[in-house]
């Protein structure tokens, strides 16, 4: 029972930044309706900003909301002056340039802070809030960071009048633009969040696999796998289905396959989801009109 | 972009870098003796592992380049094919030659049925699930339920065999040739098969799938098919592979391997025969560079740590996308072509002929 109840709780944990990974590529999604393959490499530099920025003495928060700000600025350019004028280009040259992306972002980070892997500091205090072991406030920290974000997500699209122009630019681009919505600008906004999103998916992972250049592979691909149970248009879904997908990783791993083949459940659920409801539990489900 | 795309599969213009690639390759293992050097069985492996990764790059360029499906986990199959090969040859006693026909049998089977579900997945959505069967590879192939037969970890040796019939060749010089055997049969069956009707239907359903299916094309059929024949053909690089390096092991499966696939078919020309034999040269010259590349890289900038061969990848990737979306070969297609336009267009201008101009637009 204990064992089962520790690893729920650990599934929630990875749930939570599956969820936070998941929201990145839901927001590139929504505004551009692309599926971001470097989203997890994006990630995975952002924090290596942040953890130079703490070597160089920064405090943790400082460093956490510099890093939010740079990860925002990079995905804004990287929309900007390597997407946009990509725009009307095959489906495949776009998934060229992500998987460019994907190597250079990941080539880069081996080239400025080199391969071996590094330690990353948790902003929660040791320790865990039962004392058997079982969850510790770092866990507690992620899982409330993620809620927190849907949060502030959810109201800013909702509330403002920017969210509003995001979304109508992701909706009816053609429409919006006569209604005086930039929309080229929505889609780089878009990207900015989905950067500034992923970075603090990256930051709050870090403690727990340690800092290294290949830490986001396995974990973009369990946020492609949330994303899609979720819907891979819809915000909540993809939180949904982060915690979703983290319980059910945790469980199916100790109980029925064995840790050795996590990741080959994630692509599991992957076809499985494409297959049987592409839609996600709560997706719109897409016509394509000839 | 898609006509001359079609016209590229046939097109015998570029054919002559094709033919001066095969003559290379066929008096490379010769040169041995003309010029001794102590680095030349590393020069014909080199020609040997160009050959390799130029049929796995033509099995995704026929997938992708002339079906319009994307794949981004074509490691996949190459490790099947390698994995297959070498478990026939360690635990069955098998020859290396007879292990060539199953491993086309299997992975054309296994690429088949990865085709069923592909069918329901588009362009975006079969790149992501791709994408993840690339990232699973190596665990699976590391999993303790079949350990015993793939090594785990730490993989499986292979011998290298003889050349039969006692002839006076090394080793070496025997496994080139019959990788140039294979690489030769392999490029020809598919020259053979796009120049045809299965070829022009394969097109059609990339160009345009539901005009294709309205025209009476089975594109179902033909899109699960393509992904069987795709599969065979990167599996029997594979398969060669794993026979020429005498070694196969999980972590050479990964992630880096499917994007070097990806690499070779947009640095040779999506869509292109003789472009699959420029990228594969390409993959190989890459790898054995980026060290010295590395190197110079490192003093440009006064880099602290080694630059990957990664990075070189994915630079040119997106330079690629920009500059020459259709690769070497197209890039020089269009260079001639414009270049050949030019001159026609001053003909035309002196003398007026109206056919000649419209013949000189059709490009």
């Amino acid at each position: 029972m204990e064992l089962l109840l520790q690893q729920i709780a650990s599934g929630l944990t990875s749930g939570a930044i599956y969820a936070c990974v998941a929201l990145g590529l839901v927001m590139i999604y929504v505004s551009t309706d692309h599926i971001n393959f470097a989203q997890g490499e994006m990630a995975m530099f952002s924090t290596y900003i942040a953890w130079a920025l703490i070597q160089a003495g920064v405090s943790y928060w400082v460093a956490f909301g510099a890093t939010m700000v740079i990860a925002f600025a990079g995905g804004l350019l990287i929309q900007r002056f390597i997407l946009k004028p990509l725009e009307h280009a095959p489906v495949l040259a776009l998934v060229v340039c992500f998987i460019a992306l994907l190597s250079i972002f990941n080539s880069m980070a081996g080239v400025i802070w080199s391969f071996t892997v590094k330690q990353f500091p948790s902003p929660f205090p040791k320790g865990d809030l039962t004392g058997a072991g079982l969850v510790s406030y770092h866990q507690i920290g992620v899982v409330g960071v993620t809620v927190v974000m849907l949060g502030l997500l959810t109201c800013f699209f909702r509330f403002t009048t920017l969210g509003l122009a995001m979304r109508a630019a992701a909706q009816n681009a053609s429409s919006a633009r006569l209604m005086g919505v930039r929309v080229s600008w929505m889609l780089a906004l878009g990207w900015g969040m989905a950067a500034a999103i992923g970075a603090v998916a990256g930051m709050l992972v870090a403690p727990i696999v340690f800092l290294d250049p290949n830490m986001m592979t396995g974990i973009l691909t369990y946020g492609f796998a949330a994303a899609l149970v979720g819907g891979i248009g819809n915000p909540g879904g993809a939180v949904i289905g982060g915690f979703v997908v983290g319980v059910l990783e945790n469980l199916v791993g100790t109980y029925i396959i064995g840790n050795e083949l996590k990741l080959s459940f994630a692509l599991v659920i992957i076809v499985g989801v494409l297959l049987l409801k592409p839609a996600g539990l709560f997706g719109r489900v897409n016509v394509k009109r000839v | 972009m898609a006509a001359s795309a079609t016209s590229w599969a046939t097109r015998r213009g570029i054919g002559w870098w094709a033919l001066a690639f095969w003559i290379f390759m066929l008096v490379l293992p010769l040169m041995g003796s003309a010029f001794p050097s102590e680095s030349f069985d590393y020069y014909m492996f080199m020609g040997q592992s160009m050959m390799v990764y130029a049929i796995a790059v033509l099995g995704l360029n026929l997938l992708t380049g002339f079906n319009g499906q994307i794949s981004l986990g074509h490691g996949a199959f190459f490790a099947l094919g390698a994995y297959t090969a070498a478990i026939l040859m360690i635990d069955f006693g098998w020859p290396y030659w007879a292990t060539i026909p199953v491993v086309a049998i299997v992975c054309f089977g296994a690429g088949f049925l990865f085709g069923f579900p592909a069918l329901k997945l588009e362009s975006h959505y079969l790149a992501l699930a791709t994408f993840t069967l690339a990232i699973a590879v190596p665990q699976l192939l590391k999993h303790k339920s079949i350990a015993g037969w793939t090594g785990g970890v730490s993989g499986l040796v292979l011998e290298k065999p003889d050349p039969p019939f006692g002839l006076p060749i090394s080793p070496d010089q025997f496994l080139f040739y019959f990788c140039l055997l294979m690489a030769m049969i392999l490029f020809w069956a598919a020259f053979n098969l796009l120049r045809g009707r299965s070829g022009r239907a394969m097109m059609a359903i990339r160009d345009h799938g539901m005009a294709a299916g309205t025209m009476g094309i089975d594109t179902s059929l033909y899109k699960t098919i393509t992904f069987g024949i795709s599969a065979l053909y990167t599996g029997i690089a594979g398969a060669l592979s794993a026979i020429t390096v005498a070694y196969v092991a999980p972590d050479s499966f990964a992630l880096p391997l499917s994007i070097a696939f990806l690499v070779g078919l947009v640095v040779g020309g999506i869509g292109s025969l003789p472009g699959c034999l420029i990228g594969g040269a390409f993959l190989v010259l890459v790898q054995n560079w980026s060290q010295s590349l590395s190197d110079v890289l490192k003093e440009t900038f006064s880099l602290q740590y080694d630059v990957p061969s990664w990075a070189i990848y994915g630079v040119l990737l997106l330079l690629l996308m920009y500059v020459m979306p259709t690769g070497i070969a197209g890039g020089v297609l269009r260079l001639r072509g414009a270049i050949a336009g030019r001159l026609r267009r001053v003909e035309t201008v002196r003398s007026k002929p109206l056919v000649l101009q419209s013949e000189g637009e059709k490009h």
